[in-house]
């Protein structure tokens, strides 16, 4: 298990080190380089020699990259090329509690539907309430997660007034003003991610129900509700969890656009305006931090995954 | 002579394996049956059929010029205006219909590309394996580490925003699936007897992969095929939302909800039928899908349902 455990977190790093290493170079190769574009601006060749040799531009590209991944290893991700120029670093640990507040929001309201959804669906199969599910789940994964975002807005915050349309207060100010900027947004990015998860509990209970022992437990009288929270549901959910990992990862994808349309400043947000204000530097430091989310939500559900089924070892 | 022959009945017989019923017409005339008599493919069929012939004949339908601008500035639908007008008196309804033509037309292509490249590297890793599948399937692995969209995102940051290099950014985003799909077909193909035979009469690897093994690998690519365009259409409508897709004279959908993003708490038209259509488009094309999983018995393919 320990051995298991080192050797992910090992490739894990490799995945993180060959990401960083790919973006350094696809970010320098392509035309357009912005730190070029700003030596040009300055049209004052001293001036411009001096910029160059200060972010290190006259050195060859292997020395730069070096250099590069010193900085990024003592979380140096240098600072944005615009107004203030704020460290990068400080603009993504700014931006993180905010994407995670989302993540997890989304996730716990996306759960709290999905799992009853998907048991009722399974026990009552191919009744009306299994048929509206199945509906539902269809129409929750072909909406756009950005209008349903629109939809919410539309109805709860310019109609209904009941919560606000944009903006984000941080925990520290209140658990009541921050859930009720959060509300609408979760549910925007957790309604994709409760559909898969409602589908996937229910064909796993379907599958359980079918075998012997739910056969054995029932001929022994059990309570109906016994077996399938007690004997039913735990088998059920192993399944469910490397669904829930690779669910997690297109919530995260989610959660990037959603922060766009209520103007949250989550990594989501720094990432995509960065992108449109060619503020390489801020660019680089969130696909970096996106990244890293992901390879060690990877990495998670994975180990998570061994202590749920006993039966699965890891060499 | 006797030899040849029994070449070519060999060969004959290697093809009748190979496809997977000899008989197409009937295939199809089932593969019809099952769209007619599940409803909701049935319905998905009828609204992508309307879809494509709205793309097409957009400039005939189009009550309105889409970029033409009145001074009925964010009017609610009516009977001038069907779906309102947007803030700078544009015809939403025109706008739509032109959209649908950029949207398909974008979600299609991409996928014909990502099929295209992603079919190639799955056979050549699959059938050559050693070294060569271990270079091609490390790069798919490392795409495979995150989702579609955030690739595509990726891509885009390092290429630049604009149509065309969303196109490519999201056709390389969506190639992970298919190369791994063809992949797998094609390790499990490359054991058959028929392959085998065709390996001992000396057909080229070139021919093998050309008339053996891909043909039996088609089923899971066309059903992985129909969900992709759905998530590339869904892609480039976010893509565009977030102002990283196409210019701002293009109507796409995704760019048509983020025009109308700040004025919809005055006009929900804006906000609620542009939306719409991406829905529709996307629901129809899942419902397909899900048909045509089932008829193909396809399990193996990144569908979420």
């Amino acid at each position: 298990m320990y051995r298991y455990l080192i050797k992910r977190t090992f490739s894990a790093l490799v995945v993180t080190w060959i990401v960083a290493t790919l973006v350094f170079f696809m970010l320098r190769a392509v035309p357009g380089d912005p730190l070029a574009a700003m030596l040009f601006d300055v049209g004052d060749p001293q001036a411009a020699q001096e910029l160059s040799q200060k972010y290190g531009l006259d050195q060859p590209v292997h020395i730069q990259y070096v250099k590069w991944l010193g900085h990024m290893l003592q979380g140096d991700f240098g600072s944005s090329i615009y107004g203030s120029r704020v460290p990068v670093s400080q603009i993504i640990s700014e931006a993180l509690p905010r994407t995670i507040s989302l993540a997890l929001l989304s996730f716990f309201i996306a759960i709290t539907i999905a799992v009853p959804a998907g048991i009722f669906a399974a026990i009552r199969k191919n009744s009306a309430l299994d048929h509206s599910m199945t509906m539902l789940a269809f129409l929750g994964l072909s909406m756009p997660d950005f209008w349903l975002a629109i939809l919410l807005i539309i109805v709860f915050a310019a109609h209904l007034h009941w919560l606000p349309a944009i903006g984000y207060v941080p925990i520290s100010q209140g658990v009541w003003p921050w859930l009720k900027h959060l509300i609408l947004p979760s549910i925007a990015a957790g309604t994709a991610f409760s559909a898969i998860i409602a589908r996937m509990i229910r064909s796993s209970m379907l599958e359980v129900i079918k075998t012997d022992y739910i056969q054995v437990a029932r001929s022994k009288g059990l309570r109906k509700k016994t077996i399938l929270l007690v004997h039913a549901l735990p088998n059920a959910l192993i399944p469910v969890v490397t669904v829930i990992g690779i669910a997690f990862a297109l919530l995260m994808a989610t959660t990037v656009v959603i922060e766009n349309v209520f103007s949250i400043k989550g990594i989501g947000r720094v990432l995509i305006q960065g992108i449109l204000n060619r503020d390489y530097p801020v660019v680089q430091g969130a696909i970096l931090v996106v990244s890293v989310i992901f390879i060690f939500t990877n990495l998670l559900v994975d180990l998570l995954y061994t202590v749920i089924d006993p039966r699965i070892r890891y060499e | 002579m006797a030899r040849t022959s029994t070449a070519q009945r060999i060969e004959q017989n290697a093809d009748q394996n190979s496809a997977e019923s000899t008989d197409h017409r009937s295939r199809w005339a089932d593969w019809w049956l099952t769209v007619v008599h599940d409803k909701k493919a049935f319905a998905g069929l009828i609204v992508l059929t309307i879809l494509l012939m709205t793309a097409v004949l957009a400039p005939l339908i189009a009550p309105y010029d889409p970029n033409a601008m009145e001074y009925d500035m964010m009017e609610p639908p009516s009977f001038k205006h069907p779906l309102g007008t947007d803030d700078l008196g544009r015809d939403l309804l025109s706008r739509i219909i032109y959209g649908t033509k950029i949207s398909l037309f974008i979600g299609i292509t991409t996928v014909a590309i990502s099929l295209s490249i992603g079919v190639v590297l799955g056979v050549v890793a699959g059938y050559f394996g050693g070294w060569l599948d271990h270079i091609i399937m490390r790069y798919i692995d490392l795409q495979w580490a995150f989702p579609n969209f955030i690739i595509a995102v990726y891509l885009v940051a390092v290429f630049g925003t604009g149509i065309l290099n969303l196109t490519i950014a999201i056709s390389l985003a969506f190639l992970d699936d298919f190369a791994r799909i063809t992949r797998g077909m094609v390790l499990t193909i490359k054991k058959e007897q028929y392959v085998s035979a065709a390996r001992a009469m000396g057909a080229s690897d070139y021919r093998i992969m050309r008339r053996y093994i891909l043909p039996n690998a088609t089923a899971p690519i066309i059903v992985q095929a129909t969900v992709s365009v759905s998530y590339a259409i869904l892609a480039e409508a976010a893509l565009s939302f977030l102002g990283l897709g196409v210019e701002a004279t293009t109507p796409t959908w995704g760019l048509i909800l983020a025009e109308g993003r700040s004025f919809i708490s005055r006009a929900w038209w804006l906000g609620v039928f542009p939306g719409l259509a991406i829905m529709l488009t996307v629901l129809s094309i899942n419902f397909l899908g899900d048909a045509l999983r089932d008829f193909m018995d396809v399990r193996e393919s990144r569908g979420l349902i």
